[in-house]
């Protein structure tokens, strides 16, 4: 291994590095005050100075070096991480992220700007900043803390790097059993099999929960499965209790005294800081009614052989049906008691979020990865493609060559697909990667135009583990770096307007991705201006793209943003009038085998949907003749086929055709017509209608000659060496060795209302 | 720079002649991946009459042009005895459908004389210059001009 290979593992391990420093600060800056937050964002600058000092990047390890004693003085809490300081933490993280990617490529960086950040660095290590006030609650809480029963444990922690949490044991001490007033505790309690298996009775040990006070019980049905795959013998419910009594936690746990062994017991405090404070909650806790338990209770207890148990079980299942019909009522009550005490408490909240984060730690520990070059697994992905397409092949030539099935070539045959298509399978899930890296570089653009547009505006992000193949990740960088800017370029208003129109001043961004049958669904909300509809309209007027006296729907207006040279700003600005316009981002969304959406609301912001495929590689088609054509129809799109009868055919003017279906009328589409295969359209009573629909909505019925089957096939593309056809998604290649046109569902969808697909390729072509 | 202009500077060159309608055509030996027999094309819509369709050239799309019907002469009925010189055309690889390929050329840059007068911009757009080899004419042909532009703006 040569200098430059290390090299090349460092500048990978430094992109690890700066997102978890990037996600670190981040959660810090979302009011994590988790001390193991804050070491892994110093360790992360730490290990980048490190590896930067040993290849001699001088200007790296300067600026880490700043930032890292700025760090440390966040972590002996000498400094408050409050908004003001992460601000000039996060944009010192872009900068080091810049300094290590100019380190790689050769690039230049603003020095200007990484000056001005050592600078501000240095002032809030020296505490020179009026803003960090020298981390006055913290030196507050400090003294509070010593006086902690053990306090040498503490200290030893803190040698090895950790601080301490400021936490004060008085609560606990005041609400012990000696306590006179009342105090509220949430119990979870998930009883397993093995409790029932020896005879307990989950409502006998609620019952007895139930006299130490008072007590309203939810039940928690989560885990209940449907009927038919419902396990006799297992436990499925559990209880979220919450109990107001004067005799303390022991008590409590004395209950389950006999049980502790076979169910998950949470016994934890609901109250505020002090004892009492469960009489300030605004929870009102419903009676338990004792009479129902009793009733249902009859002593079946001590049952000894295996039928009477079985019997004793299915009864403590119909027990908890009922428990949970009489809590109810309780639910809303404990929704509400539940997000107090998570607001009073501060410190049980930061505790259980270190608890949550220490365990994520451990399962990302785990899990050991390799690194893969992408080359390698693009040639394997390739093989594994061709693989599929001999199988195929193979598959048809012993159907059409096998007269009377021998059955040991069918049955290996059958194995052999099964396994390449679990091979397939493991191989596409190698290139699945969370979205979370692009959405991490989201925060980045946001942060950047925010300034530059001098708008107050926080990123949510959510879904950023949901997994999808890595070419469909690096593609989708672009397109929504672009919408993110517009977004807060054009969306957002400035905070004056906002708090004039009644907003809180700071805008929210938000990006959501998740799954939605077979396709990864991508949400950039704001919650802006929405899209000035008078101004779009006119904009397109004057661009000559609709007549004056067009007459659109909210929705085609929304649409119209995404013609070629459409921008609304009424200056071209730094950040967006670049010469690049949504008409961009829809090409290359669509690119990807992808479709986007707007939906907005005046004054309350526009949302945008991708709707993208998980995987550029392969899907399930069917796979039908048109013309003598063979077509793939993506099965995804497909919601049922059906043989139109000619009673079901309706004429509609001169050249529309609906067909009626469950009383309902769908326009019928040729795609043999529609593609130009053919010059007249086809008697549709002789084809087969594919019912299909459409992402922008609406139904249609293709009408195709013949279904031949249906298969998964890899997919070619079209635009390598030729072009993008309109209607055409990409191409394929079947059994047969021949390639077979992958259908567009929602361009052949969108040409039936009435835009003909010529017109559009022309104008793919202009712009 | 196209592969005749690079190959221009270094002088000599090798060309492939291929006959399309009794006329002799030739390209520039660099440009071409291999020559293959005519396997049946999938038609694509909306294509232009002398785009074929597209074939499975070892697992890419391969989309194949009937020259003949490129340069405006009637459309080649394809053959078994047909051919496909599978050429590389900037990022893109392209199948043309010839009758059949002729011989292999070395000519210098002198022996290229400039495309006649008489040819009209159509034609004066494929070709490179003409060549008389042994009393035959043989067009050099402009691979670049052959594929049309706006089929080449998306890739």
């Amino acid at each position: 291994m040569d200098m430059n290979e290390i090299k090349e593992i460092f500048f990978q391990e430094c992109e690890e590095q700066l997102a978890e420093l990037e996600s670190g600060l981040l959660k810090l800056n979302d009011g994590d005050r988790d001390p193991e937050t804050v070491n892994a964002v110093f360790r992360a600058v730490h290990s980048i100075k490190g590896g930067a000092g040993a290849f001699g990047l001088d200007d790296l390890v300067s600026f880490a070096h700043v930032f890292e004693t700025t760090l440390d003085c966040v972590r002996s809490n000498r400094l408050e991480p409050n908004q003001d300081v992460l601000k000039v933490m996060l944009k010192s993280a872009d900068v080091l992220a810049d300094l290590t990617n100019a380190a790689r490529d050769g690039g230049s960086v603003d020095e200007v700007r990484s000056r001005q950040l050592i600078k501000e660095l240095e002032a809030l290590a020296n505490g020179e900043l009026p803003q960090t006030a020298v981390a006055e609650p913290v030196a507050k809480q400090a003294p509070a803390a010593t006086p902690v029963p053990a306090p040498a444990p503490a200290a030893a922690v803190n040698e090895e790097g950790f601080q301490p949490v400021a936490f004060s044991f008085d609560d606990f001490e005041a609400s012990e059993p000696p306590a006179i007033e009342p105090t509220t505790f949430e119990v979870l309690f998930r009883p397993k099999s093995e409790l029932y298996a020896k005879g307990n009775d989950a409502t006998l040990l609620l019952r007895d929960l139930s006299r130490l006070g008072e007590m309203s019980i939810h039940c928690d049905m989560d885990e209940l499965p449907a009927l038919g795959s419902m396990n006799p013998e297992a436990a499925y419910f559990a209880w979220k209790i919450s109990l107001k009594t004067d005799k303390g936690e022991d008590a409590i746990r004395s209950v389950f005294e006999f049980a502790e062994w076979d169910c998950e017991l949470d016994v934890t405090l609901a109250g505020g800081d002090h004892a009492g404070a469960g009489d300030e909650l605004p929870m009102q806790p419903v009676p338990f009614d004792l009479s129902l338990l009793d009733e249902e209770v009859p002593a079946s207890t001590g049952a000894a052989d295996d039928d009477e148990q079985l019997a004793t079980q299915q009864r403590a299942v119909r027990d908890e049906a009922v428990s949970a019909a009489a809590t109810a009522s309780n639910v809303l009550q404990m929704a509400k008691a539940a997000r107090t005490p998570a607001e009073s408490t501060r410190s049980a909240a930061s505790a259980s979020a270190a608890q949550a984060a220490a365990q994520q730690a451990a399962a990302s520990a785990a899990t050991p990865t390799i690194r893969v070059d992408l080359d390698r697994v693009d040639r394997l992905i390739n093989l594994v493609g061709e693989l599929v397409i001999n199988q195929a092949m193979l598959s048809q030539s012993v159907i059409e060559n096998d007269t009377n099935g021998t059955s040991s070539i069918n049955m290996g045959l059958e194995e052999l697909q099964q396994l390449t298509r679990e091979i397939q399978d493991s191989v596409m899930a190698i290139r699945a990667q969370p979205v979370k890296p692009v959405f991490q570089r989201m925060s980045r653009i946001v942060r950047e135009i925010a300034d530059m547009t001098g708008k107050s505006v926080r990123l949510v992000t959510e879904g950023e583990n949901t997994e999808v193949d890595k070419t469909v990740i690096d593609k989708l960088a672009e397109p929504l770096t672009h919408m993110i800017r517009n977004a807060v370029d054009h969306g957002l208003e400035t905070p004056e307007k906002r708090v004039a129109a009644g907003k809180n001043p700071e805008g929210t961004v938000r990006l959501t991705a998740k799954h939605r049958s077979g396709r990864i669904v991508i949400e950039l909300a704001d919650d802006g201006a929405g899209i000035n509809r008078e101004k779009v309209r006119q904009k397109a007027i004057d661009n000559d793209l609709i007549a004056a006296d067009a007459n659109l729907s909210d929705e085609e207006i929304d649409n119209l943003i995404f013609h070629a040279g459409f921008s609304t700003a009424d200056k071209i600005s730094d950040i967006s009038g670049r010469g690049v316009g949504m008409d961009v981002v829809k090409r290359s969304i669509q690119a990807l085998g992808g479709r986007i959406n707007i939906s907005s609301k005046p004054g309350q912001g526009s949302v945008f949907t991708m709707s993208l495929p998980l995987t550029l590689a392969v899907l399930d088609g069917m796979v039908v003749t048109v013309a003598n054509q063979t077509l793939v129809v993506p099965l995804t799109a497909i919601v049922e086929t059906l043989q139109p009868e000619a009673s079901a055919i309706h004429s509609f003017g001169a050249a529309q055709r609906l067909i009626s279906i469950r009383n309902s009328f769908c326009p019928l589409v040729d795609v043999g017509r529609i593609l130009n295969f053919r010059a007249i359209q086809a008697n549709p009573v002789e084809g087969v209608a594919l019912l299909v629909e459409s992402e922008g909505g609406g139904q249609r019925a293709l009408m195709v000659d013949a279904i031949q089957g249906q298969r998964q096939v890899v997919i070619k593309s079209l635009e390598a060496n030729y072009t993008h056809v309109p209607g055409i998604a990409a191409a394929t290649i079947l059994g047969d060795g021949r390639v077979a046109l992958i259908l567009d569902v929602d361009a052949i969808v969108g040409a039936s209302r009435g835009h003909s697909l010529k017109p559009e390729m022309s104008l793919a072509a202009a712009g | 720079m196209t592969y005749a202009a690079k190959n221009l500077t270094t002088g000599g060159r090798e060309l492939i002649a291929f006959r399309v309608g009794g006329q002799e055509y030739c390209v520039n030996i660099m440009a071409v991946r291999e020559i293959r027999g005519w396997t049946p094309a999938t038609a694509m819509p909306h294509a232009p009459n002398y785009m074929l369709g597209v074939i499975n050239l070892r697992g890419a799309v391969l989309p194949i042009i009937d020259f003949s019907a490129r340069l405006g002469m009637k459309p080649a009925e394809p053959t078994v005895r047909h051919v496909i010189i599978v050429a590389q055309v900037k990022s893109q690889v392209v199948g043309l459908l010839v009758d059949a390929v002729s011989d292999i050329l070395t000519v210098s840059d002198a022996d290229i004389q400039p495309t006649p007068d008489i040819a009209s911009d159509f034609e004066r757009s494929f070709a490179r210059g003409v060549l008389a080899v042994e009393g035959r004419m043989i067009c050099l042909v402009e691979l670049d001009s052959v594929f049309p532009q706006e089929e080449r703006e998306a890739a």
